[in-house]
């Protein structure tokens, strides 16, 4: 186990079309340790869903080293990225991405399934999940029947059933109502003192105000990297 | 994932589209549906003429009379070239050794009147040979005698069938007298069921002595067959060669070739009437086979339908670490369940179509047990070969572009 989470050396992703050549990630090297809380900011275009796809291992670099929690990433195939991502990474997407018509339950177990957890404790650890984000009257209820909130919970508890490394958010509260934001930002924050990583894309200052430390990129570079002292709480 | 976790995952994925996973069902139903029935009904074909023909007597060798033979040509038919005399000749020659009985026939089709029916049905014209060459046994009565061919005498046998039409199921119809043609014939006998159906049958007939078929209702002087009863099957070749040149001699022919006369042995008329019915049954499954293969591109039409719709799925899961065996094992899972189930329905709807088919034309209900196994065979073949294709396609999508798919 090693303190380091993500390590990215000299990354850089360009897109390649017959007649143009997109950098979309210039040259990036950052280091993200065990229990930290980085948001990465930039307008669209920057090159923070690059960055996120990678970080993600959805997407391979053109160039550089990604080391996720000890692992080298860059290197791997279409199925051993897989792997490391059910593995280490839990996703919470803007959009949710819960199955349709599926009850909170196995929307939540899935990735376990995948990870060939046996069934008895697949639906236990599901459940406290599911408890924890405050939804232990919704587990049989289809992800269709709950508000966007109520969705991006589900997906929270989703993302933590495989104890990853590392949980990726990519714009969490895009999709939903600011009241229901601030509530997914509090769990954030509470996941965070329990000592889980969290790396959170956005584009919305006061979003990216909860984490403790923000990256800001811009045409494919880090402009900035600071702390965030005056981090925000907005405990009830 | 366990594979019957899988499949139970498929089932309730299916469940979720029920018209669509409806209609591609339907699809292979009917393909596998035709195929067993279509198979069955060539087999029950197959089987019932070979056990007609079987049913006409053992050692059998049947003469016929040839018309138009002009070289290669021969077309078979109402010939007039064998004779009472032919009959008489094969009975009595020395040169024949191998023949234990001979059956002069003639046979036509004649409106029979009684009371208050009417058929058209066989008239056989016959001797008392018929009955032993031919297997022919009595559930009342007498068949016809000798002395009945000699004094030409209005007597008649019925067929089952034909007494049945004539007069119903409850009356005895033997001493009756009915019509046929312009003559009034009395009911000596009644024959026992040989079975079959159709134009064919051998309950639908009258016999009547050959010399009253000849005279009295035909006007005719030559026979429409001789049949010939062989002493033993072994002797069956040198039977149809002896009978083969006495029957030259008798026509004054020396060139086997211009023989105006064809003798088949029952092997022959077998071997014939299954090549028969075997092509009528490799294109009726022929037929069905391509019903099967159009069922198969709908299952696979649905399942490329269902992988682009379920794109951002697809995605969703492989971002939470599905590897593309994981998903060609959903997707093959869900077409072969699909045909699966088309499959035992299509047998089930095969096995009634063939049931109901053979309730109509009261023949033989068969279903193989082999069409059985190769239907399901098919089915679920056809679930991998055109599952196959839509599922690599979904184990190839990146996850980001899938997640990204509106």
């Amino acid at each position: 186990m090693t303190n380091t989470i993500i390590e990215v050396t000299n990354l850089s992703k360009i897109y390649k079309t017959d007649v143009l050549e997109t950098i979309a990630l210039d040259d990036v090297t950052f280091k993200i340790d065990r229990g930290e809380f980085v948001a990465i900011m930039g307008p669209s275009g920057s090159g923070k869903s690059t960055l996120m796809h990678i970080l993600g291992a959805l997407d391979k670099p053109t160039k550089g080293i990604y080391t996720l929690d000890g692992e080298s990433v860059e290197k791997l195939n279409d199925d051993e990225l897989s792997d490391i991502r059910n593995r280490k990474i839990g996703f919470i997407f803007q959009a949710f991405n819960l199955l349709p018509r599926t009850t909170c339950l196995k929307n939540v177990m899935l990735p376990m399934a995948y990870g060939g957890i046996p069934k008895e404790k697949r639906e236990e650890k599901a459940k406290k999940l599911l408890t924890m984000v405050g939804l232990s009257d919704r587990m049989f209820h289809t992800s269709n029947q709950i508000s966007g909130g109520q969705q991006q919970r589900v997906a929270i508890a989703r993302s933590l059933v495989m104890d990853p490394a590392l949980i990726l958010a990519d714009e969490p509260t895009g999709n939903i109502a600011s009241v229901q934001a601030e509530e997914i930002m509090d769990i954030f924050q509470d996941l965070n003192d329990k000592g889980h990583t969290i790396v959170m894309i956005t584009h919305e200052l006061d979003i990216a105000e909860h984490a403790k430390r923000i990256i800001l990129i811009k045409d494919g570079k880090i402009v900035s990297d600071t702390e965030n002292h005056k981090q925000a709480r907005h405990k009830k | 994932m366990q594979l019957t976790e899988q499949i139970s995952e498929s089932f309730g994925t299916l469940k979720l589209n029920k018209m669509r996973t409806g209609l591609a069902i339907l699809g292979i139903v009917i393909g596998i549906g035709s195929v067993i029935a279509l198979v069955s009904l060539g087999q029950s074909s197959q089987q019932s003429i070979t056990s007609q023909i079987q049913s006409l007597g053992s050692n059998l060798l049947t003469i016929s009379p040839v018309r138009g033979n002009s070289g290669m040509v021969r077309t078979a038919g109402a010939g007039t070239t064998l004779t009472n005399a032919d009959a008489t000749a094969i009975k009595t020659s020395t040169k024949i050794t191998t023949v234990k009985t001979v059956s002069p026939e003639y046979t036509g089709r004649l409106q029979v009147v009684t009371g208050k029916n009417n058929t058209n049905t066989s008239i056989i014209g016959a001797t008392s040979a018929y009955m032993v060459v031919h297997n022919v046994s009595l559930s009342s009565g007498s068949f016809i005698s000798d002395k009945d061919v000699t004094s030409t005498a209005r007597v008649a046998v019925l067929g089952p069938t034909t007494a049945t039409d004539l007069f119903g199921e409850y009356v005895n119809p033997i001493g009756q007298s009915i019509r046929i043609g312009s003559q009034n014939i009395t009911i000596i006998g009644i024959t026992d069921s040989k079975g079959g159906t159709g134009m064919g049958s051998q309950d639908d007939r009258i016999y009547v002595p050959l010399t009253t078929a000849q005279k009295l209702l035909f006007g005719a002087k030559y026979l429409s067959s001789i049949a010939i009863e062989a002493k033993s099957a072994e002797v069956m070749d040198e039977a149809r060669i002896e009978i083969g040149y006495l029957l030259l001699d008798q026509h004054n022919l020396t060139d086997p070739t211009k023989a105006d006369f064809t003798i088949m042995s029952q092997d022959d008329i077998l071997s014939t009437a299954s090549s028969v019915t075997g092509t009528f049954t490799s294109l009726l499954t022929g037929i069905a086979a391509i019903s099967l293969l159009v069922g198969g591109i709908g299952i696979m039409n649905i399942m490329l339908v269902t992988v682009t719709e379920r794109t951002r799925e697809i995605g969703l899961r492989k971002a939470l670490g599905a590897k593309k065996k994981t998903i060609i094992t959903q997707f093959l899972t869900e077409s072969v369940i699909l045909t699966f189930i088309g499959g035992i329905l299509g047998i089930i709807l095969g096995i009634f179509a063939s049931f109901i088919y053979s309730k109509i034309n009261s023949s033989t209900f068969y279903i193989s047990p082999v069409s059985i196994i190769l239907a399901f065979v098919v089915s679920a073949a056809i679930g991998i070969i055109f599952g196959w294709y839509p599922a690599r396609r979904a184990a190839n999508l990146q996850p980001i572009e899938a997640l990204r798919y509106e």
